[in-house]
């Protein structure tokens, strides 16, 4: 575009060659603040991945897809059609761009990308993803896995895309845990199931004989933490995703429930009800020690740390009606940070720290919140007849949540679906699974 | 009927059903358990059974919205369930906590545990040991009466007592 970019161009590494260098290049022309409200989404054009076999090329169609859709969802880009497409990227392997063809079409950014099986018969991809104005590439990687593993490099490619872009991480490689409902509402079948974040893989991994709610991730292992009536009691269980294998969490009488792993993924906070009063405890998972954090004759629930592990948001009766309450992790320091009119409850700390979301009740209908740390700041995202259960992306930017209407008198109508939301309040999706779903938790990113 | 064992304290049973106003009429099914009709049902019941528990005393207690107090109709009712469950020593239940739909599920699973337990409470001070009560919440996860409507919700604000 201008005459300075000719000195980024002439160190950068010739297209031809090796892919594995990553940029780092200092700021790019081609960037979008998503922290500004509604965005026009950039113009990006997606080519079907070169590949040389019948089977490369469905492939390279295939991951080009879910590349565009993922980067679509975001509400930041709008992939091109590919029929609009003048050059043809996809024929050749390794070909420099014709940059005026993409222009033309408006394209303002590109990318670019071939599949080969390898000798081992894994599958091999890379890409590369292109200013179009500025003529330059801004990123380009290579990547080996398993041939059945494809969705997982489509997804790793557009969080990339998406980083490079907005400078944020991105939320693609990921998965979601969550509840599919089924049957009328008094008489409900409930069964946690896992899927993509985009909907694909859906699995189920109960069989929807005990009731379960409420599944949250591991940040560090491949577990979930949730809640089980499968004994006479209802309580925090463990299920190993990879296995199926369940576990009690402590040995606690009395229903406990609200549990979320601590950051470091060692412990397990809860709620345990006791004499009618639900307090919280921290289970440790290494030595079976639980301490209690909250001692009162009230509702106490809800739980969930910071971050960095050091405070632990939660929702508590204790002030006459359900509010925010955060306190330190040792259980000391406990202040109210909610004071709108209404109920609120559900909270949950963003993975960047600097906000809390929460599902608040108030004049007939329900909302989704956010509020800094300190209670200032309170904006509603959404609202619904029944919307409730935030979960935060990775990269702290968007949203999910569960959205259910009225059910008739039948107990038909009501069911929960789940829908994704911006912080700019923008951007409201509904999240596709097979049926009925409700209590999603959002994964951390999969590598 | 074991007519041997009525005595004053059944006599005052059959008084007090009869001279309060019945409670309100469940509907058919119960959750969970084995609980047959919640409401009123023709035919004799099985003695010690939970229809004999409805027809006798009401096997219900229902609260106001996000409340867990035992109203003054509560307290006569689960009077009326302690006598019964004196009457019927041997005799176990389960106390269910539930609540309507306009609430978040973990609040409302503990919001029903409260409620339970104050149920339990007021058993346990009319003199029927702890140890025949168990408690159970299940939030607004099981509503006994289906749909979006105050009347609905009020029938789901609830405790109900069932014979294991």
């Amino acid at each position: 575009m201008n005459k300075g970019r000719l000195v980024f161009f002439s160190v950068l590494i010739a297209w031809s060659t090796a892919f594995l260098w990553s940029g780092g290049l200092a700021q790019a022309a081609l960037r979008i603040d998503i922290t500004s409200g509604q965005v026009q989404p950039m113009p990006i054009a997606i080519p079907a991945f070169a590949g040389a076999s019948g089977g490369e090329a469905q492939a390279g169609s295939n991951i080009a897809g879910v590349i565009s859709a993922d980067l679509a969802s975001s509400g930041l880009f709008r992939p091109l059609d590919p029929r609009s497409f003048i050059q043809n990227v996809s024929a050749t392997d390794s070909t420099a761009p014709q940059f005026a063809d993409w222009r033309q079409i408006s394209a303002q950014a590109l990318v670019t990308g071939s599949v080969q099986t390898q000798g081992d018969g894994r599958l091999g991809v890379q890409f590369r993803l292109w200013d179009v104005d500025a003529e330059q590439q801004l990123a380009g990687f290579s990547y080996t896995t398993t041939q059945q593993n494809w969705r997982r490099i489509a997804h790793i490619i557009a969080d990339e895309i998406y980083k490079r872009i907005t400078g944020e991480e991105g939320y693609f490689d990921t998965r979601i845990v969550y509840v599919a409902e089924s049957g009328p509402a008094q008489d409900r079948i409930k069964r946690l199931a896992i899927m993509d974040q985009d909907g694909a893989n859906n699995r189920y991994l109960t069989d929807g004989r005990a009731l379960v709610l409420t599944p949250r991730f591991s940040p560090t292992a491949q577990e979930i933490t949730y809640l089980s009536y499968a004994g006479k009691t209802p309580r925090v269980y463990l299920l190993n995703i990879d296995t199926g294998q369940q576990e009690v969490v402590g040995d606690f009488p009395g229903m406990s429930f609200a549990p979320r792993f601590s950051p470091n993924g060692n412990r397990v906070i809860l709620s345990r009800a006791i004499n009618g009063a639900s307090n919280i405890f921290v289970y440790d998972l290494r030595t079976h020690q639980a301490t209690r954090l909250t001692n009162s004759n009230s509702i106490d629930t809800s739980p969930c740390y910071s971050p960095d592990g050091s405070q632990i948001v939660f929702n508590s009766d204790r002030g006459g009606s359900q509010q925010l309450y955060v306190m330190n992790a040792d259980g000391g320091g406990i202040r109210r940070i909610s004071f709108g009119s209404g109920r609120y409850g559900t909270p949950v700390w963003s993975p960047r720290g600097d906000l809390i979301a929460f599902t608040k009740i108030g004049a007939g209908s329900f909302y989704i919140g956010v509020m800094h740390p300190d209670g200032s700041g309170e904006r509603l995202l959404t609202q619904g007849f029944l919307v409730e259960g935030p979960t935060w992306a990775p990269n702290g930017r968007v949203l999910m949540y569960f959205s259910q209407g009225p059910s008739d008198s039948r107990g038909y109508g009501g069911s929960p679906h789940l829908q994704t939301i911006d912080l700019t309040g923008y951007n409201h999706r509904v999240v596709p699974t097979p049926g009925a779903a409700s209590d999603p938790a959002w994964s951390p990113l999969l590598r | 009927m074991r007519i041997k064992f009525i005595g004053l304290a059944g006599l005052l049973l059959l008084l007090a059903a009869c001279s309060t106003t019945p409670p309100p009429p469940g509907p058919p099914g119960g959750p969970g358990g084995p609980g047959g009709p919640g409401g009123i049902a023709p035919g004799a019941a099985v003695p010690g059974s939970q229809q004999d528990l409805a027809q006798t005393a009401g096997d219900r207690v229902f609260f106001e919205f996000n409340q867990s107090d035992i109203s003054s109709q509560a307290q006569q009712i689960l009077e009326r369930q302690a006598s019964w469950l004196q009457h019927y020593p041997n005799v176990t239940v389960t106390i269910e906590g539930h609540c309507d739909e306009r609430g978040t599920r973990e609040y409302n699973l503990a919001l029903g545990e409260r409620r339970a337990d104050a149920v339990k409470n007021v058993l346990v001070a009319a003199g029927i040991p702890a140890a025949r009560i168990a408690t159970i919440s299940y939030g607004k996860e099981r509503p006994i009466v289906p749909g979006s409507n105050e009347e609905a919700w009020a029938q789901n604000r609830v405790a109900i007592t069932t014979v294991n």
